[in-house]
C-alpha cells in the first residue's frame, strides 16, 4: 500500500477536492434532464461502440500479421503491395477512407443493377459492413507496420535452432515466431487500441449508430451542447482506462522478454 | 453589390440609418451544399437562390454582411456562441429553436414532402413507411417530424447532409427521404435523381414543420432582427424577391 | 492519349479535377492550402504547449506535474472530434464571454484561429510527452556541463538542450505532423473549407464521389510522402557528429 500513500499527498487532496466541486457544480447546474429519456439510447451507442471496436481490432490485427510477416521476410512480390498497402492507410485521413468506401463504393451501385439483386444487398445496404471494413483496415495498416518492426526484431537465434531441430516451418511460426513478435508488440498494442477506439465516432458520419451519433442527437433534439459532450468524453475517458488497465494485466502476466546478448 | 453602393444607399437613406451600420455581419450558411439554395461553384463561389436574397436582404437593410459557411449541424451552437450573427440557411422558425434563438419574419415558406424510389409501392404517411427505410438530414424539422411520425413505421437513417441522404437514395441504401419540396424537385429533375420522383407531401403539423423559413438571431439581439426584418419586408416591397425567385422557380415560394 | 483516357473511362475524371471553372481541381488545391495552413499552424502552437508543458512535467511543481498529467491523459483518451467539437464551441464561447465581461464587446474569431487554437491545444498533450522524453534522453552530463560553467537557465535550454534533443525528438515529431496533417480532415466536420471539406462539396455537387475522394487521398499521400522525405533530411542533420544509433537503442 506504499504506492496508495504516496499518492496521497497534500496537494492531490487539494486538488481532488477542487475536482470534488468541478464535478458537484457540473452535476448541479448544467442540465442534465434529458439524460433519462436518452439513457437507453445512449446505452445501445455504446453497445455498438465497444462491438465495433472489439470486432475491427480483433479483425485488424488478424490482418496485420501477414501484412507485418511479409514486409519484414516476404518475397518483393508480396513486400512491396504490402508497404503500399500501409502507407497509403497511414497517410491519408480516416474520414476521407470511410467517406470513400461508403459514398465513393454507392456512387457505383447505380451503374451496376445487378448488385441490387445480390444476395449481398442486404448488407450492402446497411452503414456498418463499411464502417467495419474501413476501421478494419485502417488498424491493420498502422497494426501491419509495428508487426513488421517485431517480426525483423525476434531473435534470429531462436529461428535457426528451431530449424535445426527440424521443426517445420509452419509450427516454427506457430510457436516460437508469432509468440514473440507478439510479445514484443504488447506494450504498443494498448496505445493502438485507444487509438482505435478513438477512432470510432467517425463512423457516425455514416449513418452507424454509436455513442457519438447518440450525443448529437441529444444536441440536435434539445439544443443543449455541453453536457452531452462532457459526459461522452468521460465515457471515452472510462473506456480507455479500461482497455489501459486489461492491457497492463496481460503485460503483467506475459513473461519479461530476455535480455538480449 | 459592391461595399461602396452598400454604403452610398445607406447615405441617401441616413434619416433611416441606424449605428449597426459599421459592423460587419457574419451571416452563417451550412457549408455543406444544398441546392439550390446554396452551393459551391467550380470557382469556389456560393451561388443559389438563398445566397442572392442574402445579398439583397443586406442591402436593403443596410447591413454589411459577410457570408460565413458552417456545418449545419452545428449551425445553432455557432451563433449562441458567438461565430456567426445570423443564420439564413433554410432553417425554418420552430417553437423548438425558439427556445434556443430568436428568428426575423419568414422570407420563404415551402411544404415538406417524402422522395422515393419510382419502383417502390409507398406514400408520405406512417401506412405507405411501413417497413421501408427513410433517410433525414440531422438536425432538420425533417429528422423531428420523421422521429415522431414514422418512427414505429419505418427504420430511420440519419444523414449529416441532404445531399448524402439523396446519395443513398440513389444508391438504393434508403427507400425514401423526407425534405424540402423545392430542394426535392430540384433533385428530382436531375440525371442522378432520374431513379426517384415525389411521392407525396407528409401532414403538416405547424409545431414541427414550423411557419417557413425565417433568419435565426441570437436572443436579446433585437437591433439585428430588427435591421433584417426591415430588409426582407423591403425585398418582399419591392419586387426584388420575386425577381430572384422567377430566375430559380416557376412559382412563388413566398 | 485523350483515346486512352476514354477507353479507361477517365475522361470525365480529368475534366472534373481540371484546375480552372468547370473542373473543381482549383477548389481542391484551396483546400489543401488552407489544411497545410491550419496543421502548420496547429503543429506549431503544439510544440510552443509542448515544450512548457515538457519543461512543466521535468522541473516544475508537484501541481502543475498533476495538473499536465490530466491534461495530457484527458487529451489521448477522448477522440479528437470530441475534443474538437468541445474546444470549438467552449473556446469561443468563453473569449467572447471574457471580452464582453471586459467591456470590449464580441470577438471575431476567423476559422483558421479557432483551427489552429483547437488542433494545437491536442497537439500540445501529445508533443509534451515526445519532448519530454527526447529531454529524458539527453545524457545528463552535457547540462551538467553547462551548469558547471555558468550558463543561464534560457542559454542551456536553447544551446544545448534544443540542439541535443532535436535527434531524439524528429521522429516523434514528424508523427506528429503527420497527425496534424491528417486531423485537419476532422474540421470538416464544424465546417471548416477544408481539403476534405471541399472534396465533399465538390463531389456531392457533381456525384463523382470516387473521383474526388481518390484525387483527395492522393493530395494527402503527398503531402504525406514529402514531409516524410523532409523529416527524414531534418533528422539526418540533427544526428550530425552523433554516433550512429541504429544499433538496439530500445
Amino acid at each position: 500500500m506504499t504506492g496508495w500513500r504516496a499518492f496521497m499527498q497534500p496537494h492531490r487532496l487539494f486538488l481532488m477536492a477542487l475536482f470534488g466541486g468541478l464535478i458537484l457544480w457540473c452535476a448541479l447546474s448544467l442540465r442534465w434532464d434529458w439524460l433519462p429519456e436518452y439513457a437507453p439510447l445512449a446505452l445501445e451507442g455504446l453497445w455498438r461502440t465497444i462491438w465495433i471496436l472489439v470486432v475491427t481490432t480483433v479483425l485488424g490485427f488478424a490482418l496485420a500479421v501477414p501484412l507485418g510477416l511479409a514486409q519484414a521476410v516476404g518475397p518483393w512480390y508480396l513486400s512491396a503491395p504490402a508497404k503500399a498497402f500501409c502507407t497509403v492507410i497511414r497517410g491519408t485521413p480516416l474520414l476521407l477512407q470511410i467517406w470513400l468506401l461508403y459514398y465513393g463504393l454507392g456512387s457505383l451501385f447505380p451503374q451496376f443493377p445487378w448488385i441490387r439483386g445480390s444476395e449481398l444487398w442486404p448488407y450492402l445496404r446497411q452503414a456498418w459492413p463499411y464502417a467495419v471494413l474501413a476501421l478494419t483496415l485502417s488498424y491493420a495498416g498502422y497494426e501491419g507496420e509495428v508487426m513488421r518492426g517485431a517480426f525483423a526484431s525476434v531473435n534470429k537465434g531462436q529461428l535457426e535452432a528451431a530449424r535445426a531441430f527440424g521443426m517445420p516451418r509452419l509450427t516454427m511460426f506457430r510457436r516460437i515466431w508469432l509468440p514473440q513478435a507478439i510479445r514484443n508488440v504488447l506494450p504498443t498494442l494498448g496505445g493502438e487500441t485507444i487509438l482505435q477506439l478513438k477512432a470510432t465516432p467517425l463512423v457516425a458520419t455514416i449513418t452507424v449508430i454509436e455513442i457519438y451519433s447518440v450525443s448529437s442527437r441529444v444536441r440536435s433534439d434539445t439544443f443543449i451542447v455541453y453536457e452531452p459532450l462532457l459526459l461522452l468524453a468521460l465515457v471515452y475517458m472510462i473506456i480507455a482506462g479500461i482497455i489501459a488497465f486489461a492491457f497492463k494485466k496481460v503485460e503483467d502476466r506475459v513473461p519479461d522478454r530476455p535480455r538480449r546478448g | 453589390m459592391t461595399l461602396k453602393t452598400i454604403l452610398a444607399a445607406a447615405a441617401l437613406g441616413a434619416v433611416a440609418a441606424t449605428a449597426t451600420l459599421a459592423e460587419e455581419v457574419k451571416i452563417g450558411i451550412a457549408a455543406e451544399p444544398y441546392p439550390p439554395f446554396a452551393s459551391v461553384d467550380a470557382s469556389g463561389t456560393w451561388i443559389g437562390w438563398e445566397v442572392e436574397v442574402i445579398d439583397a436582404v443586406c442591402a436593403a437593410a443596410a447591413l454589411d454582411c459577410v457570408l460565413t459557411p458552417v456545418a449545419w449541424d452545428g449551425i445553432i451552437p455557432s451563433l449562441t456562441g458567438g461565430q456567426i450573427d445570423a443564420i439564413m440557411a433554410s432553417m425554418s422558425i420552430t417553437e423548438e429553436r425558439m427556445k434556443t434563438i430568436g428568428f426575423s419574419d419568414a422570407y420563404y415558406n415551402t411544404p415538406t414532402v417524402i422522395v422515393g424510389d419510382k419502383a417502390l409501392d409507398l406514400d408520405a404517411t406512417p401506412e405507405g413507411l411501413k417497413g421501408k427505410i427513410l433517410g433525414v438530414q440531422a438536425s432538420t424539422i425533417h429528422q423531428a417530424y420523421a422521429q415522431q411520425y414514422f418512427t414505429d413505421a419505418a427504420e430511420i437513417r440519419i444523414y449529416q447532409t441532404q445531399d448524402e441522404a439523396n446519395q443513398d437514395l440513389v444508391a438504393g441504401r434508403i427507400d425514401a427521404t423526407q425534405a424540402d419540396s423545392i430542394a426535392m424537385a430540384d433533385f428530382v429533375s436531375t440525371d442522378a435523381g432520374g431513379c426517384c420522383e415525389i411521392k407525396g407531401t407528409v401532414a403538416d403539423d405547424p409545431a414541427i414543420l414550423g411557419q417557413g423559413v425565417g433568419a435565426g438571431v441570437r436572443k436579446g439581439d433585437d437591433d439585428l432582427r430588427a435591421s433584417l426584418n426591415k430588409g426582407i419586408a423591403a425585398i418582399l416591397a419591392d419586387g426584388t424577391h420575386a425577381a430572384i425567385t422567377s430566375r430559380y422557380f416557376k412559382a412563388s415560394i413566398y | 492519349m485523350e483515346s486512352l483516357l476514354d477507353t479507361l473511362g477517365l475522361s470525365q475524371s480529368v475534366q472534373l479535377l481540371s484546375l480552372s471553372p468547370p473542373g473543381w481541381g482549383g477548389n481542391l488545391l484551396r483546400g489543401l492550402a488552407n489544411s497545410l495552413q491550419i496543421a502548420l499552424g496547429a503543429f506549431g502552437f503544439g510544440l510552443l504547449i509542448g515544450l512548457f508543458g515538457a519543461y512543466g512535467k521535468l522541473y516544475g511543481g508537484p501541481i502543475l506535474r498533476d495538473l499536465l498529467a490530466i491534461y495530457t491523459t484527458v487529451i489521448r483518451a477522448v477522440p479528437e472530434l470530441v475534443l474538437i467539437l468541445i474546444l470549438y464551441y467552449v473556446g469561443s464561447d468563453l473569449i467572447n464571454q471574457a471580452s464582453v465581461a471586459m467591456g470590449y464587446g464580441r470577438v471575431e474569431i476567423s476559422g483558421v484561429v479557432a483551427g489552429i487554437w483547437v488542433l494545437g491545444v491536442v497537439q500540445g498533450a501529445y508533443s509534451t510527452e515526445v519532448l519530454r522524453g527526447a529531454i529524458q534522453a539527453i545524457p545528463p552530463g552535457q547540462l551538467e556541463a553547462a551548469r558547471a560553467f555558468g550558463m543561464p537557465p534560457l542559454m542551456t535550454l536553447r544551446r544545448v538542450t534544443i540542439p541535443a534533443m532535436m535527434s531524439f525528438a524528429t521522429p516523434g515529431l514528424a508523427n506528429l505532423w503527420l497527425i496534424a496533417t491528417k486531423d485537419t480532415a476532422l474540421l470538416a466536420i464544424v465546417g471548416f473549407s477544408e481539403l476534405t471539406l471541399e472534396t465533399r462539396q465538390a463531389a456531392g455537387s457533381t456525384r463523382a464521389y470516387f473521383t474526388f475522394f481518390l484525387a483527395a487521398g492522393a493530395l494527402y499521400l503527398i503531402v504525406t510522402l514529402f514531409s516524410g522525405a523532409i523529416f527524414a533530411r531534418i533528422e539526418k542533420w540533427a544526428r550530425r557528429g552523433q554516433p550512429s544509433l541504429k544499433e538496439g537503442n530500445r
